[in-house]
């Protein structure tokens, strides 16, 4: 079945099976290995895009009916060469990762998180990751992190 | 690939819909949000082979208020979409209220009403508020359209009155009523997770401040969401106190439900849970109908 999909900017035309998650097209068809796949049944959320804005599990869409969609993956979030986006960055001075495996799919579950809450509370921050699991670090930074990443994006915006 | 291999179709339309139902049979599965659905496929535990994809379907994501202070939700309004919805939090409070607990963000932004309804998982939340609502749904076959109440909709372990070859379109949910208040509480591992146990109550007092009707919807405790009627019983035609909401709760806890034991929670755990579910959410639902009841229930 063909589909023209928009990634990070970029338009793709592809033909694929409609069995063909989303997460695997992503990886496989385009070559854009950011987004990670841990459990394939929605829990972990390490798979999660951006979908017309909005921060869904990869795994859990068929590639098909993201036709006619804008996507974003992580690979799209650094504005490019050595600068990182104001998260990324955020992330990295609080040590918000360790083996950076669940990140991908924090970092895009909280750029539209940020956009909403500008200014969230730490129960906030731990409500809107309560659907991302994380191995190593026992999100005490993960939270830190996106507090500091929400301070630098309240800089950036003013 | 992880599913198997299937057949795809994007209608238009609710009647193509009802067609390829007709055609295919139980070969058939309608895809809505699919967090429920595309898991078992991933798994393969189930493998439809034809997958009939709701979402290019016009005329199933209204919200559209009725003039007699009901709402009417199509089956596709996204779990998300009714969370944000200045007319849902008006017109159905609970409702708003009770969407956080449902699933994470990420999976709300996909996920439908009318997707986890017709699931009709235990453990879910919206069953219950549907049931401490009186809601109703309306579903299309080759019959043609016929409206049935939550009561009657949610059958058993994920099961539904749906017959074969029909659709859910929509949900209604009926107008406030003056007097009311409602609540929803659950337990939970952490927040999203399927609760250990939930409740959702509504509650109407009359001028007088007595209690004229009680609904105790309650998930995660059996097969299919339930009514709790005896702890109801301890409450409609009494003025609500301290002393009234502690007995719906030892009634829900110890008489009306008869819970699973799983590795989450054992039977006496949920009992527990129950008990003290059901007083508080009480409580929280006398005060919001405008009957205080004092004494600090918690
Ligand atoms: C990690 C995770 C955690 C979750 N936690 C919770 C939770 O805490 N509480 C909770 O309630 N849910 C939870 N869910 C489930 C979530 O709410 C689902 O979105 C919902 O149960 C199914 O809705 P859907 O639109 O995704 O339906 P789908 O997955 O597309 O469909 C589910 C079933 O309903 C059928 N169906 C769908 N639409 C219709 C229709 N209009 N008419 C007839 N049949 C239809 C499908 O054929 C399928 O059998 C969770 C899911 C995941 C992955
Ligand atoms: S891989 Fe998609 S949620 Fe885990
Ligand atoms: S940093 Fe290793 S899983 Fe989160």
């Amino acid at each position: 079945m063909e589909v023209t999909l928009t990634v990070n900017g970029v338009e793709h035309r592809a033909d694929v099976e409609p069995r063909l998650l989303l997460s695997d097209f992503l990886r496989h068809g385009l070559e854009l290995t950011g987004t990670h796949v841990g459990c394939e049944h929605g829990v972990c959320g390490a798979c999660t895009v951006l979908m017309d804005g909005a921060a869904v599990r990869s795994c859990l869409v068929f590639a098909v009916q993201a036709d006619g969609c804008e996507l974003a993956t992580v690979e799209g979030l650094a504005p490019g060469g050595d600068e990182l986006h104001p998260i990324q960055d955020a992330f990295r001075e609080a040590h918000g990762l360790q083996c950076g495996f669940c990140t991908p799919g924090i970092l895009m579950t909280l750029v539209p998180f940020l956009r909403e809450n500008p200014d969230p509370s730490e129960a906030e921050v731990r409500a809107a990751l309560s659907g991302n699991l994380c191995r190593c670090t026992g999100y005490q930074n993960i939270v830190a992190a996106t507090r500091l990443a929400a301070s630098k994006l309240r800089e950036v915006e003013v | 690939m992880k599913p198997a291999p299937f057949e795809y179709r994007r209608p238009e339309t609710v009647e193509e819909v009802i067609h390829l139902l007709a055609e295919y049979g139980d070969e058939a599965k309608l895809l809505a949000g699919g967090q429920s659905l595309i898991p078992t496929m991933n798994f393969r535990l189930a493998q439809p082979a034809m997958l009939i994809d709701l979402n290019t379907v016009e005329g199933l994501d209204g919200l559209d208020a009725g003039d007699d202070g009901s709402l009417r939700m199509g089956a596709m309004v996204r779990q998300a979409m009714a969370e944000k919805s200045a007319l849902v939090a008006e017109r159905v409070p609970l409702l708003a209220e009770t969407l956080p607990y449902v699933a994470h963000a990420q999976i709300r932004n996909r996920g439908t009403i009318g997707g986890n309804l017709a699931h009709a998982d235990p453990r879910s939340e919206l069953p219950a508020v549907m049931l401490a609502l009186a809601a109703s749904v309306t579903v299309r076959g080759p019959d043609g359209e016929r409206s049935i109440g939550a009561r009657d909709f949610f059958a058993g372990f994920f099961e539904t009155a749906l017959e074969e070859g029909e659709l859910l379109t929509e949900v209604v949910l009926p107008p406030a009523v003056e007097g009311g208040g409602q609540a929803f509480l659950e337990v939970s591992r952490r927040l999203g997770d399927y609760a250990m146990v939930g409740v959702a109550a509504s509650v109407v007092c009359d001028g007088a401040g007595r209690c004229d009707q009680a609904s105790i919807a309650l998930l995660s405790v059996g097969s299919r969401p339930m009514l709790a009627e005896r702890a109801s019983a301890c409450l409609v035609g009494e003025r609500p106190s301290r002393a009234t909401v502690v007995a719906a709760g030892h009634a829900a806890g110890n008489q009306d439900i008869d819970p699973p034991a799983d590795m989450h929670a054992s039977v006496a755990y949920r009992r527990r849970l129950a008990t003290v579910l059901v007083r508080r959410a009480l409580t929280t639902a006398f005060e919001r109908a405008g009957c205080v009841i004092g004494e600090g229930a918690s």
